[in-house]
């Protein structure tokens, strides 16, 4: 609690204020340094419920190939659907999906060191972040359609087609200058 | 997805033109109107693009709830109709906001406390009702008059909470209200609470915004929880697991489930700021004497102000517009010079004076009084008497006042 939301144009890094194309650049070293990149997508865009979402799935999932083409040898990109919010018992199959009220099972079943959610309700979001952040050592990134995320460590605002797929050029440019986490003793996720 | 932005100049049913807020409420004309609060209600309501009201009778709203009927009857209002109890309205409330409207109801006293369940599922649920509470007294034996008591039961559900002093703060807070509480990153529900009688029944000079101008609609897109269908009924949150379960995951589910409630709060002194040209007003915080209040204690703390000027006695004054958030950071700056903090309150716990105590450094400073109750009137005098006592002044006994 207590911390100030980015205004149109801005975004945060560990609650600190800054303009958005250095969140840009954060927000891809942290995916090129982690062993276990995931991108979690929410139902706003894993349902084609209206055009601009259909158009921001095929964003996510091009950030997902850029993902996977521009990591290293040991790290392993991941994309997870959040397919809606109900909680799953008896048991979740933390392999092919993340629930938020307990997305802690599946960051830990996968190793997952750093994260980013799109496309989940904001509330919802919001609830994950906080159980990630409570029982994990994940970085967590939000791109957030509405007004961003004080739970994740990074958090884009008003996210569109056009953001995701500057993400995704930033992960390319940095491409081979970020070196992987990968001999960490712990590699990122913690239980 | 919907857009309100496109909207913006295009007229609705009634003629009504829909108005950037920021604008209709700082730029556009204002037409100074002698009315009662409880016409200032249906006033900002006329301009609310308001989607449904739900009603149920109790003293000092009822006034106000029925003149809302007469704007439904003129088509302001998309729909409207009586509840069967106070409990019943707040669940009906919740129904039609979870269906994505924006709702707005009105309650007192007994009411608030008989629908209290409703609050904290409001919350939670992320809805963002707007409910006027006319303050009156809750207890037995059965008292209408004016009394703030049932605020101290709202300050812990997780509703915004702010306290009008005035018809007209009601009148722009209605409407300011909507754009506060439907912010993503808010979506609370508003308790907008006044001082039954003393506000509703009086009549004031209100500067009024042009009534063809309105609010842009409730975009239910911008919702940070999905709105209510049938293929994903909010029932569904109830009876599945995790509410059910006794173990770990489920403990933490509901924890941080109620801090993102909580977070959700605060992340609304930001919007609220911006609207309410912040949280709190001041007067002379350079004084050694500051008299401390919501609602038409103000009022009457301003008029003491008036006469204690008259004795050569310097005293300032905080408005408290907002409690929930509540504005501690601003009271510890604007008490910081105070020897004594004077906090007269309608209501017999004195739960402001508590939640000042527990802000501000040398809590010894409050004076929690002087405190009216169950519908006792607060003279000016009375304050005055208080604080001259308190500086070490003889003061005239108020006992012969009748």
């Amino acid at each position: 609690m207590g911390i100030c939301l980015p205004n149109p144009g801005e975004a945060h890094i560990n609650g600190v204020i800054v303009p958005e194309e250095k969140a840009y650049e954060e927000a891809a070293k942290q995916f090129l340094m982690a062993k276990v990149p995931t991108i979690f997508p929410g139902p706003l865009v894993l349902w084609a419920w209206n055009e601009k979402a259909a158009k921001k799935a095929t964003a996510v999932r091009h950030l997902y190939n850029t993902l996977k083409e521009c990591v290293q040898p040991g790290q392993t990109p991941m994309l997870i659907p959040m397919p809606d919010y109900r909680p799953k018992y008896p048991k979740i199959n933390p392999e092919v999906e993340i629930n938020p009220n307990h997305p802690n099972l599946t960051i830990w079943h996968n190793k997952i060191d750093c994260c980013m959610f799109i496309g989940v309700h904001c509330h919802q979001a919001n609830l994950a972040l906080k159980i990630i952040r409570g029982g994990t050592s994940c970085y967590t990134i939000a791109m957030c359609a509405q007004a961003g995320h004080e739970d994740a460590m990074l958090s884009f605002r008003d996210a569109s087609v056009e953001k995701i797929m500057k993400l995704a050029e930033w992960v390319k440019k940095l491409k081979g200058t970020v070196k992987p986490r990968l001999t960490s003793a712990k590699s990122g996720a913690s239980n | 997805m919907a857009d309100t932005h496109s909207v913006i100049g295009t007229k609705n049913k009634k003629g009504q033109t829909f108005t950037d807020t920021w604008k209709m409420m700082n730029e556009a004309p204002r037409t100074p109107s002698f009315y009662t609060g409880s016409e200032v209600i249906k006033e900002a309501l006329r301009r609310a693009s308001c989607d449904v009201m739900i009603a149920y009778p109790i003293t000092p709203q009822s006034e106000a709830a029925a003149l809302i009927g007469e704007l439904f009857a003129e088509g302001y209002i998309g729909d409207y109709f009586r509840g069967e109890s106070e409990f019943a309205v707040m669940s009906q409330c919740a129904g039609a906001a979870f269906g994505g409207a924006r709702v707005f109801t009105t309650t007192a006293g007994p009411g608030t406390m008989r629908a209290m369940e409703n609050f904290p599922m409001w919350s939670g649920a992320r809805l963002p009702i707007q409910m006027i509470v006319t303050c009156r007294g809750i207890n037995s034996p059965l008292s209408i008059q004016p009394d703030t008591l049932e605020i101290a039961y709202l300050l812990n559900t997780g509703m915004l909470v702010w306290h009008a002093e005035t018809a007209q703060d009601f009148f722009d807070w209605i409407l300011m209200g909507y754009m506060v509480s439907e912010e993503p990153d808010v979506h609370l529900p508003l308790a907008l609470c006044c001082d039954g009688f003393f506000v509703t029944h009086t009549k004031d000079v209100v500067n009024l915004t042009p009534a063809d101008m309105c609010l842009p609609p409730y975009d239910p897109y911008r919702s940070p929880v999905p709105c209510m269908d049938m293929e994903c009924p909010p029932v569904r949150m109830m009876r599945d697991p995790f509410v059910m379960k006794s173990n770990y995951i489920s403990y933490a589910t509901h924890a941080s489930w109620q801090q993102e409630v909580w977070a959700a709060v605060e992340r609304s002194r930001k919007h609220t700021i911006k609207w309410l040209n912040g949280l709190i007003e001041t007067e002379n915080t350079d004084a050694e004497v500051i008299i401390v209040a919501s609602g038409t204690a103000v009022s009457q703390g301003r008029e003491a102000i008036r006469l204690l000027e008259d004795e050569g006695i310097r005293c300032g004054l905080v408005k408290v517009k907002v409690l929930r958030p509540w504005p501690g950071e601003e009271i510890r700056e604007a008490t910081k010079n105070a020897k004594h903090i004077i906090v007269p309150e309608f209501n017999v716990t004195g739960w402001l004076a508590k939640e000042i105590k527990a802000t501000i450094p040398n809590s010894e400073r409050v004076h929690a009084g002087p405190r009216v109750c169950g519908g006792m009137t607060m003279p000016p005098e009375i304050i005055v008497s208080e604080i001259k006592t308190l500086l070490g002044m003889t003061t005239v006994s108020m006992a012969t006042r009748g």
